[in-house]
């Protein structure tokens, strides 16, 4: 540009290419470092092993808290990651260097939502046949998955809009999670009352409405914070 | 190519901008300079779109901020005192990265030509962490140069850097804007600012307290005009 035309093309044709380029970018940072995965998955192992000593139940009753203790460890080491994944951003002040992108910023957005969410399914991949050894129950259900990766969805979602506007503060380490589960309730909620109706064997018609729930919310909070970011990044 | 005219930026109670005017002409090298606090990385922030003024007109290369930012963000380059550079990537993982972020054609030959210029193409397969501060330094300017913007903004570049990584960095500064490109750079340093620049203006109290020309500081120098300019 400096002797002739711009080198950056314009931003309309970019957006794919952008979340593609933070996705690639955080996975291959992840892949040298292990730091947000080992820290997550660490975490997660510790809190059903802390659960299973804890809660020394009989199997029925094992099922009947599984869900809960299984959304509880996700929204724990979900937190963990969110707050590490921004704090990467903006350590070294690469946040800027997303936001000097010629892109639209949605696309920074939901680039490290879908990173965020890779990061916590293979998290949750693992975890789920440790804790169906340690609590001799079978998770691996494709309507649970389901559940899952709704769920997944929705708290990585809101999580990414939220630990962005936490990272910029001080206190982000425990800013992030006093924001975040207020908000996320709904989605925890509907998450472990869909996850419960498939342990216990109930008919889909029985707990539908949490799923639909679940599929809402994750609409609702991903076109929320999609309209709400670039607000959220300016000074 | 740079025009502000009386640019208000307001952080709650506080006025950090008061009604500040400011042009560039393109191919000006522009050394802003000021105390702590003046407002220098404020503005530079501007410009750069990353904070949006209060009140106030701001066009950067034919464009308005805040409503045409994405076409104002391909034309300009930034440097600053934090790399903006992944640890974890090496320098042409880093380069990849950010010039596919810039949607740019022949990426690869554009790597190997930036990495050729700050003198890094020998050490492209390094993880930047284990980049000292210099290289980190000449690194961040490639990054910034990548897309070959019009205006670069250099805010503080100097900053944390040994003699000989700042003799090497003047180098590239000077590569960079021998290219015809339009530069604003905060310093704290004079002495390099009156190296590079071709135009000083002291920004105080949220305003541009004085400006001239390298020509117009012939008869006087840097120091006293900046300590005059702060006094008034």
């Amino acid at each position: 540009m400096a002797n002739g035309q711009p080198n950056a093309q314009p931003p309309s044709g970019n957006f794919i290419k952008a979340v593609s380029a933070v996705v690639w970018k955080d996975l291959q940072a992840e892949f040298r470092s292990r730091e947000l995965f080992s820290a997550m998955l660490v975490f997660s192992l510790l809190i059903i092993l802390i659960f299973n000593f804890a809660l020394e139940l009989d199997v029925e009753t094992r099922r009947s808290v599984t869900s809960g203790v299984l959304w509880a460890t996700f929204a724990f080491a979900g937190t963990l990651g969110l707050n590490r994944s921004m704090a990467i951003e903006k350590d070294r002040g690469c946040l800027d260097g997303l936001l000097l992108a010629p892109v639209d910023r949605s696309a920074i957005y939901f680039g490290k939502v879908i990173s965020n969410l890779a990061f916590m399914l293979i998290v949750e991949i693992i975890v789920l046949p440790v804790y169906s050894v340690l609590y001799n129950i079978n998770l691996f259900q494709p309507g649970l998955l389901m559940v899952i990766l709704l769920g997944s969805i929705g708290y990585v979602g809101v999580g990414t809009l939220l630990s962005t506007m936490s990272v910029q503060t001080r206190t982000r380490d425990i800013l992030l999670p006093i924001l975040l589960f207020p908000v996320v309730v709904p989605v925890l909620l509907a998450a472990v009352k869909a996850s419960n109706g498939f342990l216990e064997g109930l008919e889909l018609s029985e707990f539908l409405l949490p799923i639909n729930l679940l599929i809402a919310y994750d609409i609702i909070f991903i076109a929320v914070a999609f309209m709400v970011f670039d607000n959220v990044v300016e000074e | 190519m740079i025009t502000v005219k009386k640019l208000v930026k307001r952080f709650g109670l506080k006025t950090v901008l008061r009604g500040l005017d400011f042009e560039v002409q393109p191919g000006e090298f522009v050394a802003l300079l000021g105390p702590n606090g003046a407002g220098k990385t404020t503005f530079l922030r501007i410009l750069a779109s990353l904070s949006r003024p209060s009140l106030g007109e701001v066009n950067v290369a034919g464009y308005r901020l805040p409503h045409e930012a994405a076409a104002v963000r391909a034309r300009l380059g930034v440097v600053s005192h934090l790399p903006l550079l992944y640890g974890d990537l090496t320098a042409e993982e880093n380069l990849r990265f950010y010039s596919r972020m810039y949607n740019l054609p022949n990426m690869e030959a554009r790597i190997t030509e930036v990495l050729e210029m700050v003198g890094l193409e020998n050490r492209r397969r390094d993880l930047v962490r284990t980049y000292s501060r210099g290289m980190q330094q000449r690194l961040a300017i490639g990054r910034a140069v990548l897309h070959d913007p019009d205006v670069m903004l250099f805010d503080e570049p100097y900053t944390g850097l040994d003699q000989d990584a700042s003799s090497m960095l003047d180098e590239v500064l000077q590569t960079v804007a021998a290219k015809g490109r339009t530069v604003v750079m905060t310093s704290h340093d004079l002495a390099r600012a009156e190296d590079l620049a071709t135009r000083f203006d002291i920004l105080s109290r949220g305003v541009i307290a004085a400006s001239a020309t390298r020509r117009q500081l012939r008869r006087s120098n840097l120091l006293s005009f900046y300590k005059q300019a702060l006094a008034d």
